[in-house]
């Protein structure tokens, strides 16, 4: 349990890292039997059947996909650009509240808010989604070769990982967004964290951890099944076992834990860009929105503050929710 | 029992030494490079890092630069900052001063309401309570810190002002600004504990509701419901005696981390302490505090992790053997 304990994401007070895994905990009540008598299907079509029953989860998957069509299609259909020409015109509309024409109102220099939180959700989505995928592959990796492996590899892989999770992920993200002239090791030059490349980087970095540990746990107790033995015998080499036989058995907490992965990720590049360490303003971010909007609070100017805390809390909410409603399709134990 | 304090005394420092390297290589590789940042005016770009870089010691290999600092780490050596030329270490010794108490307050009051939903919501599994608790702890896990820190100013702090018609806010949303004593202490506090305290709460009441639902499914639960105790007996002192070794572990598990990730709520209060530390020293190229920071919060957390095993050793007696 002392171990089990330790593998969540146990950093970040602020909760950068904590709480994503707290909701993943298994509950006693979930472990059913599958009664017979029903139709054989595929896999997949089970999961999609059972997630579609997953109320939460389905309205948040139409939620977040309703988002991005709808931040990617908005800058061709509307006239209200993300930076305008300050112009005499623009100027005329500007403080005003939320109506009709602006429905999340307009800043100080009359800029439509709408267009511009439409423009830093579709930031947050691509660094969210990118930081989860390159995440993912990496804690793929590491975790299969320790698990598959195990011996002094294993040894060597989580040891590293237990240190890296050891340091609070916040000040190390802060300390390497800030780094103007990042490279890997004088090697080759890196994009600096002010570009949308450099902030997934970033993130990846320090994002992979958790996927490590729980695919590596999979893999342990997957490695010693009877089909990876039948595999072996018939001559399978170890990387092929790894990636035919392995992780497709594991693609299920796979995909739960990139979820959450993605809803952490858009957190922290706002959490980063909101303290002055990520994108930087004319480029917007749901983060830099709200630090320029900051001294409006306590004056009628707040709803600058409130149209992209909200929509980053919703994007968020939403991620964990599909997640959840993946989580219970996934689970082969589930009766739903 | 000596024995099992002894191996993990050992392996944290070990743990410590590794994350020191580990800090290093992070702070000196991927951050900032210090003779850039002086150098950023300086108009013969190139003649000026490399004076700057034989200067600081940039030019010898990482091992050797890495032997140098933890020389003059030791010594008491911590290197002054750039921006207010104080001593690093005066500075963080006041810094954890400010955080701790922070730090401390938000542990009290997180880990007293995590421990009231997570005892309600499993001695009511799937009721319409169990369920308003887990919707919030979702909110609260997806709730930017920030966001929620700058809505707490906004209506608690200048709202309720408003409300009221006082002079100063009931609840302030900067350190002290009149007057001392424990009134003014809880109006200045209020606010930075709630705000730290949302995702705290959220997570570490999971923690609590699993760790008692586990309890109260177990056998010795079944056996004093059996010889007739009565339910609240059961629930509050076996069932909560059984599964609080859970929740303290966590908590001593993310009490080290606070030290280091209150960046935000400092940030949003305006508060000196660790968090506005970092935040300055990075946001202003001011390099040399990083490293001493880095290592000194890595103790800290390296040490509440510690207390953490050693507690669960204590609390739960099958640990100590394995």
């Amino acid at each position: 349990m002392s171990r089990d304990l330790r593998m969540r994401e146990a950093q970040s007070a602020e909760g950068l890292a904590p709480g994503s895994a707290a909701l993943l905990l298994p509950e006693p009540s979930d472990v059913g039997v599958e009664t017979g008598g029903r139709p054989i299907r595929s896999q997949w079509r089970f999961v999609l059947r059972r997630f579609l029953r997953h109320r939460v989860a389905l309205i948040a998957a139409l939620f977040l996909i309703g988002f991005a069509v709808f931040a990617v299609v908005w800058p061709h259909v509307s006239s209200n650009g993300v930076n305008p020409p300050i112009t005499r015109a623009l100027s005329a509309h500007a403080r005003e509240g939320p109506s009709w024409s602006h429905p999340f109102g307009t800043d100080q220099l009359g800029r439509d808010q709408f267009a511009r939180v439409l423009d830093a959700t579709k930031k947050s989505l691509v660094i969210g989604f990118g930081a989860a995928a390159l995440s993912t592959l990496v804690g793929v990796i590491v975790g299969g070769l320790a698990g598959y492996y195990r011996g002094w590899i294993d040894a060597l892989l989580m040891r590293f990982t237990d240190l890296l999770l050891v340091l609070p992920t916040l000040a190390v993200l802060l300390i390497i967004a800030t780094n103007p002239n990042p490279s890997f090791f004088g090697l080759f030059d890196l994009p600096p964290a002010t570009e949308v490349g450099g902030m997934i980087l970033v993130l990846a970095v320090l994002g992979w951890m958790p996927m490590a540990r729980i695919v590596r746990g999979e893999v342990l107790s997957l490695r010693e099944r009877e089909y990876v033995d039948a595999a072996r015998a018939a001559g399978a080499s170890g990387p092929r076992i790894i990636l035919r036989h392995l992780l497709p058995n594991a693609i299920g907490v796979i995909i739960v834990f990139a979820t959450l992965e993605v809803g952490l990720a858009i957190l922290e590049e706002a959490t980063l860009s909101f303290l002055g360490a990520g994108i930087q303003l004319p480029d917007v971010s749901l983060g830099n929105m709200i630090t320029t909007a900051e001294d409006t609070v306590g004056t009628h100017l707040a709803y600058l503050i409130y149209f992209p805390g909200l929509v980053l809390f919703l994007l968020v909410l939403t991620v964990n929710f599909i997640g959840d409603g993946l989580r219970d399709a996934l689970d082969p134990k589930s009766i739903r | 029992m000596v024995k099992f304090v002894a191996r993990r005394v050992i392996a944290s420092v070990v743990v410590l030494v590794l994350a020191s390297m580990l800090v290093f290589v992070i702070v000196r590789e991927f951050g900032a490079d210090p003779a850039r940042i002086r150098c950023q005016n300086s108009r013969a770009q190139h003649q000026c890092l490399e004076s700057e870089r034989k200067r600081l010691g940039l030019d010898k290999s990482l091992p050797a630069q890495y032997v140098d600092f933890m020389g003059d780490f030791f010594q008491g050596k911590w290197g002054t900052s750039q921006r207010t030329d104080r001593s690093v270490a005066a500075s963080i010794k006041d810094d954890l001063g400010e955080t701790a108490q922070l730090a401390l307050w938000g542990i009290v009051f997180s880990g007293a309401i995590a421990l009231a939903i997570g005892v309600y919501s499993a001695s009511k599994p799937y009721s319409a309570g169990d369920y308003l608790f887990t919707g919030l702890a979702f909110a609260g896990i997806a709730m930017p810190t920030f966001w929620f820190g700058l809505l707490c100013i906004q209506f608690l702090s200048h709202g309720l002002q408003d409300v009221f018609g006082t002079d100063q806010p009931i609840f302030y949303s900067i350190p002290n600004p009149v007057g001392s004593g424990i009134e003014n202490y809880f109006r200045e506090f209020a606010l930075p504990v709630l705000v730290l305290s949302v995702q705290l709460i959220a997570s570490w009441s999971r923690y609590q509701r699993s760790a008692m639902l586990e309890a109260l499914g177990s056998d010795y639960i079944r056996t004093a419901r059996a010889k007739g105790l009565p339910r609240r007996t059961v629930i509050w002192k076996h069932g909560l005696r059984n599964s609080l070794s859970a929740l303290l572990t966590v908590i001593a598990l993310d009490a080290g981390a606070l030290f280091g990730g209150l960046i935000i709520t400092e940030r949003i209060f305006s508060r000196p302490g660790m968090g506005t530390e970092l935040l300055s020293a990075v946001l202003n190229g001011d390099t040399a505090v990083l490293l001493p920071w880095m290592l000194v919060v890595g103790a800290i957390i390296v040490g509440f992790n510690l207390v953490a095993d050693l507690l669960y050793g204590v609390l739960d007696p099958r640990v100590r053997v394995a």
